[in-house]
């Protein structure tokens, strides 16, 4: 695992060198340390904004829910779970490992999402 | 030899139509908030009139009992859709308690409250205690199982019913099945009955007689009628599999905050108004989400319904259309 984390900080550092020259800026999001990345999902209109979310590990996704009726952000194998969401309410989770984690709305399951963690 | 049953069907849209709706057209059923519909079973076909068309005074005309369905209560919603739920749900109550023949009693067909709070249960009890009809029969929607699994829902509401509160009664020959279908949901689907309640289900069905009329409740629409929005029940064609063989089947759902009718063979399945606030007609907004109307308008255009009937030769087709077009 702590050689996977300096194999990507080794790639990561040429990438956003290469990004400087080509911008000629960098982001605050670029500055990041892995470790403190934040990412967020939006609920609106019974849709998980965006449906997938690719993040690095270490990334804290938010949720928020922008729509009038509350929701859930569960885990679909049982990896985390949110209270249930009123109006503008939030819920966060830090992924850890790399994979694949589809989570659902458990009051309206039609409303399903996955955050992919490399 | 002219079947007895359409005979029914057709006496009982006979009446529909003496209180203004045209069989061949389209129903415009104005209605406002704080709506509940009538059920008049006569001669084991119920017959559903809304409170705003003014039919007050025929309601329970000749028949053999009433009762009265409300819906998606939603105590605790305070967004511009509808600011005071309660008032709302409180109107519909005046109007039940001035109906000119008492209901028997009352179906609340879940979503009594927006977040499953011990105070928003104890608003709608309080509104619901001045209700001339005593006994009030309910199931649970998804918003009443929110963090608990619905454990706050059963202690109040579901006494001496099974599972997460399915039961059944018998009341002057009709036998009604409240289910519960907004339990366990999996991932990507619908509403749900599970394996358990469907068991007892057909349990509960066996061995009564075809001839008894049967109603079903339940909160989300035991028929798909938008499976996008989740507008449905994944298992429901199995709990309609047993009352195939009984004569009149009503299937009594809310949910979807507008009126929603179809008949397929014997099986009648309506969706009631909501008490709180509209919801849009399938497909024609970017969700299901709650229908915001001016203030003033909140009374005229929550319910609003078109509803296409279709009767060619001597069996009734209802033909789902969409709505508000």
């Amino acid at each position: 695992m702590t050689n996977k984390n300096v194999w990507i900080a080794g790639v990561a550092v040429p990438v956003m060198i290469a990004m400087m020259l080509l911008a000629g800026s960098f982001s605050v999001a670029a500055n990041a340390e892995p470790s403190a990345a934040a990412a967020s999902v939006k609920i609106d209109n019974f849709v998980f904004g965006p449906q997938t979310l690719t993040v690095p590990v270490g990334t804290t996704v938010t949720w928020t829910n922008g729509d009038d009726i509350p929701h859930t952000s569960v885990s679909t194998e049982g990896v985390f779970k949110s209270k249930v969401l009123d109006t503008d309410e939030k819920f966060s989770y830090t992924f850890t490992k790399v994979g694949t984690y589809p989570y659902y709305c458990t009051i309206h399951p039609k409303m399903t999402g996955q955050i992919v963690v490399q | 030899m002219p079947d007895k049953k359409q005979d029914l069907i057709d006496q009982s849209l006979q009446d529909l139509n003496n209180d203004g709706v045209d069989r061949r057209g389209f129903l415009k059923c104005m209605a406002w908030a704080g709506t509940g519909l009538v059920w008049t079973m006569s001669g084991g076909i119920p017959v559903s009139r809304a409170f705003a068309k003014g039919h007050g005074k025929d309601a329970g005309k000749g028949a053999d009992f009433t009762f009265v369905q409300i819906s998606d209560s939603h105590i605790g919603f305070n967004k511009p859709a509808n600011p005071d739920v309660a008032a709302t749900l409180q109107t519909a109550i005046d109007k039940i308690n001035a109906m000119p023949r008492k209901p028997d009693f009352i179906i609340h067909t879940g979503d009594l409250s927006q977040l499953s709070k011990p105070s928003e249960f104890d608003t709608l009890d309080q509104v619901l205690k001045g209700a001339s009809a005593k006994q009030i029969f309910f199931v649970p929607g998804e918003h009443d199982m929110l963090s608990d699994n619905g454990e706050q829902f059963l202690q109040r509401y579901g006494k001496g019913t099974k599972g997460t509160g399915w039961s059944s009664f018998d009341h002057k020959g009709v036998h009604f099945v409240g289910l519960v279908n907004v339990a366990n949901l999996k991932a990507g689907g619908m509403g749900s009955l599970g394996n358990e309640q469907l068991e007892w289900l057909e349990d509960d069905l066996k061995g009564r007689s075809a001839s008894t009329p049967i109603v079903l409740f339940a909160h989300i629409p035991l028929w798909t009628i938008y499976p996008d929005w989740g507008w449905g029940t994944d298992d429901s064609e199995q709990a309609l599999s047993y009352v195939k063989r009984f004569g009149s089947v009503t299937v009594l759902n809310g949910h979807i905050h507008q009126i929603m009718q179809k008949v397929e063979g014997k099986v009648s399945f309506h969706t009631a108004m909501s008490t709180a606030f509209p919801q849009p007609a399938p497909g024609s907004a970017p969700s299901a989400g709650p229908m915001k109307v001016p203030a003033e308008q909140l009374q005229k255009v929550l319910g609003i319904t078109d509803v296409n009937y279709l009767v060619s030769g001597r069996s009734l087709a209802v033909v789902d259309s969409p709505l508000g077009s």
